[in-house]
């Protein structure tokens, strides 16, 4: 019965969705069918539909786990976002520094010289230890803040958001860029510091699909986040402290530990995103890559109901959006592919406002029950 | 630095600051009532697209605050339904409806006007009036001769003038009458409120509308009063700060507004400096740095530094009236 509860909900509030935005997409004046045979439908095509659907869901389940890891303890991350910023650029940062790589124009004297160039054994577990700790550091500040000072990690989070954004900006604008570039990126890291994408260990995966092993990755990442949270004793204390602080403290936990400790896992999953864009996608930071995947990542902890196997298939599902977004703007003739954002509201507003269907479903078992 | 510090900074940080002191004081009311309001980027988004399309089928910028009001409200009607009614997080909720409002502005937009996220350009006359062409309009004939003279004290624009008195009436309201003390009550203390007779859920109700319809007049400010047009996400993070300068405020109106000058100078200076100030060494000062100053300064306050800032008490938490 719990089970069922944990999958219906959801389910209903995805259908919920679906026929809200329907509704949407109908006054706009398309035909929602059509609409959602595009979102839909796009995504199972082999190679390219399941290719850059996985590809797209990547990021989705690191952040996804994130905001899950810290909801556990009874906090919301919503700064998921600033802390995979602060992560993908360390992890360009130590691809450029410790690759080799001189930032400037051939020929002119460069603007940034490099500490090393280690080689790749060395190199790519390098790059992802200072995302995953960028990240965790990133969102250890909030815990720490609020373990020390009591003050919300809500706004925090928000707050720190901003910062890293303009903090990586900075960085790249003014040290890391190649001059006279007109976009907002880094130089590009060294090819010691690249990832294999899936594409050459797949027959009939082209490469130039960007599906890389962070996805392998973040299937790893599901398990250990189970592993953590229900087979180990620090989950345990995680789980026991935003189940009940104040039992918690009294069983003996600290509190305040688990409270830094959370946030900085969570950020370290967060941070995950950064190994995925950078070493394994565009093999540089390309300033403003996310696409609000920190905040996506909310609703897919919620829609997953903060469990590795939800999660993931949450992922999936907005991937699948994503993706099918992109053919939404092309083959409709007035919806654009923002309605997947619309719809990832409405479906988060939903997942929240629980208690709305839980009402009449109650009344209906009810009226079940009395008829037996 | 002195060429910095002039008039023309002031009325330049004046006009940043009056869409800030709407959302934040929106968000005073929601949040003295005890529903957290992370939606104020999301309500201002959905006043500045209303704005600008109305005003530009209706040729009136009354017409189009109007709507931007009526668009705020049933925003917020949605969050209070979610939160109020049906219990849900509320930061949750207000996530949630950032990101409807990030994406249905852009798709209205594309089947209205079969642009990509941008409403058309609309004309200066039917933009929202400064109080000089406010005052010009409504009086041509016995327009006071002494106005030309201190025009640039009128340059403002008349939601400038709005602004500053819903603070001032705010204050008032606030903690001269009796649905100020129950707003503030039910936000303290739901409990002793209600055992006194007052509704909890209805005035919080209430509280929330309240930060729509503001949050509504300040995005209608940004595109049919500052900009002449609708912008892909033209907030820009102001919601945020707003949230951010309420807190500096410390949940106060007059303290919230002056919280808001104070990041809308932030934001003036950075406007101002590009390119003018420089380091000791000759550099420029990167736009980035100061950009920060709201952010780290709010976190700075949380952490209680600068003087506690203590949220209402019952702040995040749905009231479960007891049987």
């Amino acid at each position: 019965m719990k089970l069922l509860r944990e999958i219906l909900f959801p389910l209903i509030a995805v259908i919920a969705a679906f026929v809200i935005g329907g509704i949407v997409v109908l006054i706009i004046g398309d035909s929602p069918i059509q609409t959602y045979k595009l979102l839909i439908g796009s995504a199972f095509s082999w190679p390219d539909g399941i290719g850059y659907t996985l590809f797209l869901a990547t990021p989705l389940i690191f952040t996804g786990l994130a905001v899950a890891v810290a909801f556990r303890c009874g906090l919301l991350n919503i700064g998921a976002e600033g802390q995979l910023y602060i992560a993908a650029f360390a992890a360009a940062w130590v691809g450029i520094k410790f690759g080799g790589i001189s930032v400037g124009l051939p020929g002119a004297p460069p603007v940034n010289t490099p500490y090393a160039s280690l080689p790749m054994l060395i190199l790519v577990p390098l790059c992802c230890i200072a995302a995953v700790g960028a990240g965790a550091i990133w969102g250890g500040i909030p815990g720490l803040l609020k373990a020390r000072f009591g003050s919300h990690e809500v706004i925090n989070t928000i707050m720190l958001n901003f910062i890293a954004v303009a903090l990586v900006s900075y960085f790249t604008q003014y040290h890391y860029k190649v001059p006279g570039d007109a976009i907002m990126q880094s130089a590009e890291i060294s090819s010691k510091a690249h990832i294999a994408r899936l594409g050459k260990f797949i027959p009939g995966l082209p490469e130039r699909i960007p599906l890389n092993l962070a996805f392998i990755l973040a299937i790893l990442a599901c398990v250990f986040v189970y592993v953590l949270l229900w087979k180990t004793k620090w989950g345990y204390e995680i789980r026991a402290t935003g189940q009940n602080p104040s039992a918690a403290e009294y069983g003996g936990i600290s509190i305040r530990k688990q409270i830094i400790l959370a946030m900085a896992i969570s950020g370290g999953l967060a941070g995950m995103v950064g190994i995925n864009e950078v070493l394994g996608y565009r093999y540089r930071y390309y300033d403003g890559f996310s696409a609000d995947y920190g905040f996506v990542g909310i609703a897919v902890a919620l829609l997953g109901r903060n469990h590795p196997v939800g999660v993931f298939l949450a992922a999936i599902l907005f991937a699948i959006l994503l993706r099918g977004g992109i053919f939404v703007d092309a083959f409709t003739m007035k919806v654009s592919k923002d309605i997947v954002q619309v719809l990832l509201g409405i479906l988060i507003v939903l997942v929240a406002s629980e208690a709305m269907f839980r009402g009449p479903l109650k009344k209906f078992a009810l009226i079940k029950r009395a008829k037996v | 630095m002195r060429q910095l510090f002039t008039i023309s900074l002031l009325f330049s940080t004046l006009r940043l600051a009056t869409p800030l002191v709407l959302a934040a004081i929106g968000g005073l009311y929601s949040e003295r009532s005890g529903v957290i309001n992370i939606a104020l980027e999301g309500l201002m988004l959905a006043g500045a697209f209303t704005a600008a399309s109305v005003t530009f089928y209706a040729s009136s910028p009354s017409i189009g605050l109007a709507a931007a009001i009526v668009a705020g409200v049933a925003v917020a009607v949605i969050i209070a339904l979610a939160c109020i009614r049906f219990k849900a997080d509320q930061v949750v909720t207000g996530t949630g409806i950032n990101i409807m409002f990030l994406g249905l502005p852009a798709v209205l937009s594309g089947a209205l006007f079969l642009s990509s996220g941008s409403t058309p350009q609309i004309p200066k006359d039917y933009l929202l009036p400064t109080i000089y062409q406010f005052l010009e309009r409504i009086r041509p004939a016995a327009f006071p001769d002494w106005i030309p003279r201190w025009r640039i004290l009128t340059d403002v624009s008349l939601i400038t003038l709005i602004a500053l008195l819903v603070v001032l009436i705010t204050a008032y309201v606030l903690y001269r009458t009796p649905f100020g003390l129950r707003l503030r009550a039910v936000g303290e203390n739901p409990e002793a409120a209600d055992a006194a007779g007052v509704s909890v859920n209805k005035i919080r109700f209430i509280g929330v509308i309240l930060s729509g319809a503001l949050a509504g007049i300040g995005g209608a400010y940004l595109s049919i009063g500052q900009s002449s047009l609708f912008t892909r996400n033209m907030t820009a993070g102001r919601g945020f700060i707003a949230l951010a300068a309420l807190i500096f405020g410390k949940w106060r109106p007059v303290q919230t507004a002056l919280a808001c000058l104070l990041f809308g100078f932030a934001d003036a200076l950075t406007i101002q400096m590009q390119g003018v100030a420089k380091l000791p060494s000759g550099e420029d000062i990167p736009v980035q740095f100061i950009q920060m100053i709201p952010y780290v300064v709010t976190i700075v306050v949380l952490a209680g530094f600068i003087g506690q800032s203590r949220a209402p008490k019952a702040i995040g938490i749905p009231y479960e009236k007891e049987r």
